[in-house]
C-alpha cells in the first residue's frame, strides 16, 4: 500500500489488540444508511513511474512561461525567482510543519514570519504587518472590514481602478454585513480626487485605492488620502510590493492600512495560486487586525524567542467574536517572499524595480510609435500600461503566440468602455529582443 | 542555539543578487515618474550575501519540527506524510509557470486537471459539484455559508439567519457565521459526545439557515444519528453543512452526500496529503448538491458541448461572486490530484481503514493510563485527559505536551475540543508504523509516571529545545512585532 506502513501482519495484530476481527468492524458506528456500498469510481491507481509520466503529459498541454515570453500582468507577475528560494522551501522542516502552536519546536517558522512582518513594515512604511492572508484580494476585503469595525461606520468607497477581481471579492465579503459600497468612477485611467471627495462622507469607513492601479497608472495618492481623511475615513492602499523599491512608501502619504498581493516576491505565477496577501497598518489598529501575528519575547532563561501573539483576536479563542474567521496564513509563500527579499537586498529590489520601469517605458514608446496603436492613458506608470489597438485583440494575440509571445489582456474583459485596449506588463524578465518582437507582432508583422 | 535575525547579519554594501544590465535605452527616472512619487528613503532590507541567506534559512529550518522530522499526532490536522512526487508535480513548468489570464486554449492541461479533480472530490464525498476557489478550510466555510444564504434568499426566505453549531465545533464555524452576518446558536453535545438530537430539534426553527457539523466529530466519534439529524434539519427547511476536516476517516466507506449533507468543504492539506507549509497554503474546495450549483463562486471550470474543450464559465447570474482572485490555490490542487491518481478508489479506502486502525490501536495502548472521556470505538482520532493524580500534582495537559517534545514527538492538539477538560487530541494518521505508535504510547505512559514522581520535570519541559517555554504574556502585553534598525524608538 502506497504511503501506508502497516503490513497485513501488523493489521491482524492491531485489530486483535483492539478486539476486532476485521477492518469492517472499525466502522460499525456508521449506520447502514450512511454507508457506501460500492467502490469509489475513480481512475485506477498509477504506479509512480506512470504517475510521473502522466503529470508531465498534463503539464505539457499548457504553454508555459519558460518557453513563451509573457506580457500579461494584471495581478500575477512573472518576476525572477531564484533557485535559492525553492531549494530552501524544500527543507521539509519548513514545508511539512503545521502552524507554529508549539513555539519551542517551531522557532524556524516563527522567526521567518517575524522577519517577513519586519520586511513588509519597512517596504510599506507601516508599523505592524500580519503573518499574511490568502491573497491580495481577500486582504483588501479584510482591510475594508477592519476599517468598518474601527470607525463603526458602514460605507466604503472603492475606486473603479482597483483590480476588478479584488473589487468582486470585496463585494462578496461585505455583502451581508450591512455595508454600502460606492464605486468611484475613473477618468483617464485615474481616480479623480474631487469625484472621490464627493463620495466620501461622515458615514464612510474607508477609501480603497490601488497604487499603481489596475491600468498601471500612478494615482495622485496624496490628494486621494486627503480626500479620505477629510471625513475621518481610513485610507486603504493596495500596492505592488515590487514597485516599493522605487515608489514612495504608503506610510509616507497617509495610508492607514496597506495591503497587496505578495506573489511577485519569490512566488511563481502558478496559474493564480497559492499566493499571499499582505496586510500592514498603524500600531493603533493592531488589535483589529485579522490573522496571525508573531511577536518577540523571552524564554525562561532570558533568551530571545518568537511566539504567535495577540491571539485574543482570533477564531480559536474568540469564536464568533473574532476579527476574522481566518485560521491559517500562507506561511510558505511568506517564507518565499522573505527569502526572496533577503536575497535581493536593498540594492536588488531597487534594481528590479528600475528594470521594470525602464523596460515598460521602452515597450510603451515602441508600441506608441506604431500605426493603429495609441496609448490609452497619459498618466505616469510603473510596469504596466494600456494601449488602444485598432485591430482585434484576440487576433493580435493569436499572431503573437505563433512567435512565442503571450500578449496582453483585453481590458474589455472587465471594462466595457475599454474594449479594444490591451493591458501590458514588462517585468525585469523581458528582454529588448522580446519587446521588439512584441512591437513587430502588434504592428502586424509575423514574428 | 538560536539564530540571529537576518537584519543583524551581513554588512553595508553586501548583496547577493546581480541583476542584469538594462538592455533598453535608459531614461532618467524623473522623466518617467514625478519626483514626489519616488521613495526618499530605501527600505531597510538586509544586505547579505547568498551564502548568508542559504545558511540563515537552513539553520532556521533546523529549529523546526515537521512531519519528516518525526511523529506529529496533531488532532484535527491530519499530519500525514507528504509524498515527494507531489512536490515534483507542482514544480513542472507546465503548472508553476502558467499565468492565470492565459487564454483557455493555452492552458487546457491545467483546466482539465481542475475539471477532473472536481469530479474526483464529488465522487469521494457524494456531492455533485465542486469549486476549487477557497484557499483554506475556513475560506471554504465562508464560501459554503454564503451559498446557503444565497439559496435561502433566492427562495424569498430572507429570515433564515441563524446557524447552529455544536459546542464541540471548530472555532472557525461560529467565526464564519459571524463573517457572513449570521447569528450563531451553540448547542450542547450529548453525554456520549455526539449531537444531542433533541437539543438540536428544539433549536431548529424557521429562522435556521444551516447546521454545521463535523462528521466524524471533533472528538473522533461518528455521529451515529446522522441520518435522523439530516432529516430534522431538512424538515425545518435548513441545510446541513459538513466541515470536512475529518474526511480522512471515511473515504470509500461513507460519504457526506449519503449522510444528508448539502454542502461540504474539504481540506486538501489534511485528507489529500498536501503539506501544511508551516500554516499554509492549504486549499478548501467546496462541494454542493445539484440544487446549490447555481450559487457556486464564479468562474466555474466546465467543458464545451461541441469540441469538449475546457473553459472558465463566468456567466453565473446566481453566483455568490468571487471569494478569491483567480481560481484558488492551484498549486495545492495539483498536489492533491497527484495523490488521488496515485491511490485510486481502493487506495483511498485503505488510507481511511489504516487511519482508523492506527487511532484505535494507539488508544488501546494508552487507555489504561490516561482518562478517556468518551471511551468507545474511535474513528481516525481520539481525545484523552491527563492521568489520575495529575490535577492534584498541579500538572496540566500543556505539561504533558511539552514533555513529549523531550521524547522527540510533536505534541497532540491541546485544549481542544473545548468541551473536554484538559483535552489532548491525538490523530496518528495512516502513514505511521506500528512501531512508531508503540514508541509514542510508551512515552505517554512514561510521562504519566514521571508526572507523579517528579512534577517539576514536566513543568519545566521541554529541556532539550533551542528555547525553553516562552513568555506569551510578555509578548502580548508589550508587543514587539518587527525588527527595527538600532536607534529607532
Amino acid at each position: 500500500m502506497r504511503y501506508v506502513l502497516n503490513t497485513v501482519e501488523d493489521q491482524k495484530l492491531m485489530l486483535g489488540r483492539v478486539g476486532l476481527s476485521g477492518m469492517e468492524d472499525l466502522f460499525r458506528d456508521i449506520p447502514p444508511g450512511a454507508r457506501l456500498h460500492t467502490p469509489l469510481d475513480l481512475p485506477r491507481p498509477l504506479a509512480e513511474p506512470e504517475l510521473h509520466r502522466h503529470l508531465r503529459e498534463v503539464a505539457g498541454k499548457n504553454l508555459n512561461l519558460d518557453e513563451y515570453a509573457c506580457f500579461l500582468g494584471a495581478g500575477a507577475y512573472d518576476h525572477y525567482v531564484s533557485p535559492i528560494v525553492d531549494q530552501l522551501l524544500l527543507r521539509s522542516e519548513f514545508y511539512t510543519a503545521y502552524t507554529p502552536y508549539q513555539p519551542e519546536i517551531s522557532q524556524g517558522t516563527l522567526q521567518a514570519i517575524f522577519e517577513y512582518q519586519s520586511l513588509i513594515c519597512t517596504l510599506t512604511g507601516m508599523e505592524v504587518a500580519n503573518a499574511s492572508l490568502y491573497d491580495g484580494a481577500s486582504a483588501l476585503a479584510e482591510a475594508a472590514l477592519m476599517a468598518c469595525e474601527e470607525t463603526k461606520r458602514s460605507k466604503v468607497v472603492v475606486s473603479e481602478s482597483v483590480h476588478p477581481e479584488y473589487r468582486a471579492v470585496v463585494r462578496t465579503y461585505l455583502r451581508h454585513r450591512g455595508i454600502e459600497i460606492a464605486e468611484c468612477p475613473c477618468t483617464c485611467g485615474l481616480t479623480d480626487p474631487e469625484t472621490l471627495a464627493g463620495l466620501v462622507d461622515s458615514r464612510t469607513a474607508a477609501v480603497l485605492i490601488q497604487q499603481p492601479n489596475f491600468f498601471g497608472c500612478l494615482e495622485p495618492v496624496l490628494d486621494l488620502g486627503e480626500a479620505s481623511h477629510r471625513h475621518g475615513a481610513l485610507f486603504v492602499v493596495c500596492v505592488d510590493p515590487v514597485s516599493l523599491g522605487l515608489l514612495e512608501a504608503p506610510g509616507e502619504y497617509g495610508a492607514d492600512i496597506v495591503v497587496g498581493e505578495g506573489q511577485g516576491l519569490g512566488n511563481q505565477v502558478s496559474f493564480g495560486g497559492p499566493y499571499l496577501g499582505f496586510l500592514a497598518c498603524r500600531q493603533k489598529l493592531v488589535r483589529r487586525m485579522p490573522g496571525r501575528l508573531v511577536g518577540q519575547t523571552l524564554d525562561k532563561s532570558g533568551r530571545r524567542g518568537f511566539v504567535l501573539t495577540i491571539q485574543a483576536r482570533e477564531q480559536h479563542i474568540r469564536r464568533e467574536k473574532a476579527t476574522s474567521n481566518i485560521c491559517s496564513n500562507e506561511a510558505l509563500c511568506a517564507l518565499a517572499a522573505t527569502i526572496h527579499l533577503c536575497w535581493l537586498g536593498k540594492d536588488g529590489l531597487r534594481r528590479v524595480a528600475e528594470l521594470c520601469l525602464q523596460k515598460s517605458h521602452y515597450a510603451h514608446s515602441q508600441l506608441a510609435s506604431l500605426k493603429g496603436v495609441k496609448p490609452s492613458f497619459k498618466a505616469p506608470f510603473f510596469k504596466e500600461f494600456a494601449m488602444q489597438l485598432e485591430e482585434d485583440i484576440e487576433e493580435v494575440n493569436g499572431r503573437l503566440i505563433k512567435g512565442r509571445i503571450i500578449g496582453g489582456l483585453d481590458l474589455g474583459r472587465f471594462y466595457r468602455s475599454y474594449s479594444g485596449h490591451m493591458l501590458l506588463c514588462c517585468t525585469e524578465m523581458r528582454t529588448r529582443e522580446e519587446i521588439d518582437r512584441l512591437a513587430a507582432g502588434i504592428g502586424g508583422m509575423s514574428i | 542555539m538560536t539564530e540571529t535575525l537576518i537584519f543583524e547579519q551581513g554588512a553595508p554594501g553586501r548583496g547577493s543578487c546581480p541583476m542584469p544590465e538594462c538592455d533598453v535605452p535608459v531614461q532618467p527616472l524623473e522623466e518617467m515618474i514625478p519626483s514626489g512619487m519616488l521613495r526618499k528613503r530605501p527600505p531597510d532590507l538586509p544586505e547579505v550575501g547568498e551564502r548568508e541567506v542559504a545558511g540563515h534559512f537552513t539553520r532556521l529550518s533546523q529549529l523546526n519540527f515537521g512531519v519528516d522530522t518525526g511523529f506529529y499526532p496533531l488532532g484535527s490536522c491530519t499530519m500525514k506524510y507528504n509524498p515527494k512526487i507531489n512536490e515534483y508535480a507542482v514544480r513542472l513548468p507546465g503548472f508553476a509557470r502558467l499565468h492565470p489570464y492565459q487564454p483557455a486554449e493555452q492552458v487546457q492541461g491545467a483546466l482539465g486537471l481542475m475539471y477532473e479533480i472536481q469530479g474526483y472530490l464529488a465522487e469521494i464525498t457524494g456531492m455533485d459539484h465542486f469549486t476549487l476557489q477557497p484557499a483554506a478550510g475556513a475560506h471554504g466555510e465562508f464560501t459554503g455559508l454564503q451559498i446557503i444564504r444565497a439559496y435561502h434568499d433566492s427562495r424569498g426566505e430572507v429570515g433564515r439567519r441563524k446557524v447552529i453549531v455544536p459546542d464541540s465545533s471548530h472555532g472557525t464555524n461560529p467565526a464564519t457565521a459571524a463573517l457572513c452576518g449570521m447569528e450563531v446558536r451553540q448547542i450542547s453535545s450529548g453525554p456520549d459526545g455526539s449531537v444531542d438530537l433533541e437539543a438540536l430539534k428544539s433549536a431548529l426553527d424557521s429562522e435556521t439557515a444551516a447546521v454545521m457539523l463535523t462528521n466524524p466529530n471533533t472528538l473522533g466519534l461518528f455521529e451515529r444519528q446522522i441520518i435522523e439529524i439530516a432529516e430534522a434539519v431538512h424538515r425545518a427547511g435548513a441545510l446541513l453543512y459538513c466541515d470536512g476536516a475529518n474526511m480522512n476517516a471515511v473515504m470509500g466507506i461513507s460519504r457526506p452526500g449519503e449522510m444528508g449533507f448539502d454542502v461540504i468543504h474539504l481540506n486538501l492539506h489534511k485528507t489529500f496529503s498536501t503539506p501544511h507549509g508551516g500554516g499554509g497554503p492549504g486549499a478548501g474546495p467546496v462541494g454542493v448538491k445539484h440544487f446549490l450549483a447555481p450559487f457556486l463562486p464564479y468562474p466555474v471550470v466546465d467543458r464545451k458541448a461541441g469540441n469538449r474543450s475546457f473553459f472558465l464559465d463566468y456567466d453565473r447570474p446566481l453566483s455568490i461572486g468571487q471569494v478569491r482572485s483567480f481560481y484558488g490555490n492551484f498549486g495545492v490542487v495539483v498536489r492533491a490530484y497527484a495523490y488521488i491518481r496515485a491511490l485510486g478508489g481502493q487506495g483511498l479506502r485503505e488510507v481511511s481503514e489504516n487511519a482508523v486502525l492506527n487511532a484505535n490501536y494507539l488508544l488501546s495502548l494508552v487507555r489504561e493510563t490516561y482518562r478517556v472521556p468518551f471511551d468507545r470505538l474511535c474513528m481516525h482520532e481520539f481525545v484523552l485527559s491527563p492521568p489520575a493524580g495529575f490535577k492534584e500534582a498541579g500538572l496540566h495537559t500543556l505539561d504533558i505536551a511539552k514533555r513529549l517534545v523531550d521524547y522527540a514527538y510533536h505534541p497532540p492538539t491541546v485544549y481542544f475540543p473545548l468541551i473536554v477538560e484538559e483535552a489532548l487530541m491525538v490523530e496518528p494518521t495512516e502513514t505511521e508504523s506500528r512501531a512508531t505508535l508503540e514508541g509514542f504510547a510508551d512515552a505517554l505512559v512514561k510521562i504519566a509516571r514521571e508526572g507523579l514522581e517528579d512534577p517539576e520535570l514536566l513543568k519545566e519541559a521541554p529541556h532539550g529545545t533551542p528555547v525553553s517555554r516562552l513568555d506569551e504574556v510578555l509578548a502580548a502585553r508589550r508587543p514587539v512585532l518587527r525588527w527595527q534598525p538600532p536607534g529607532v524608538k
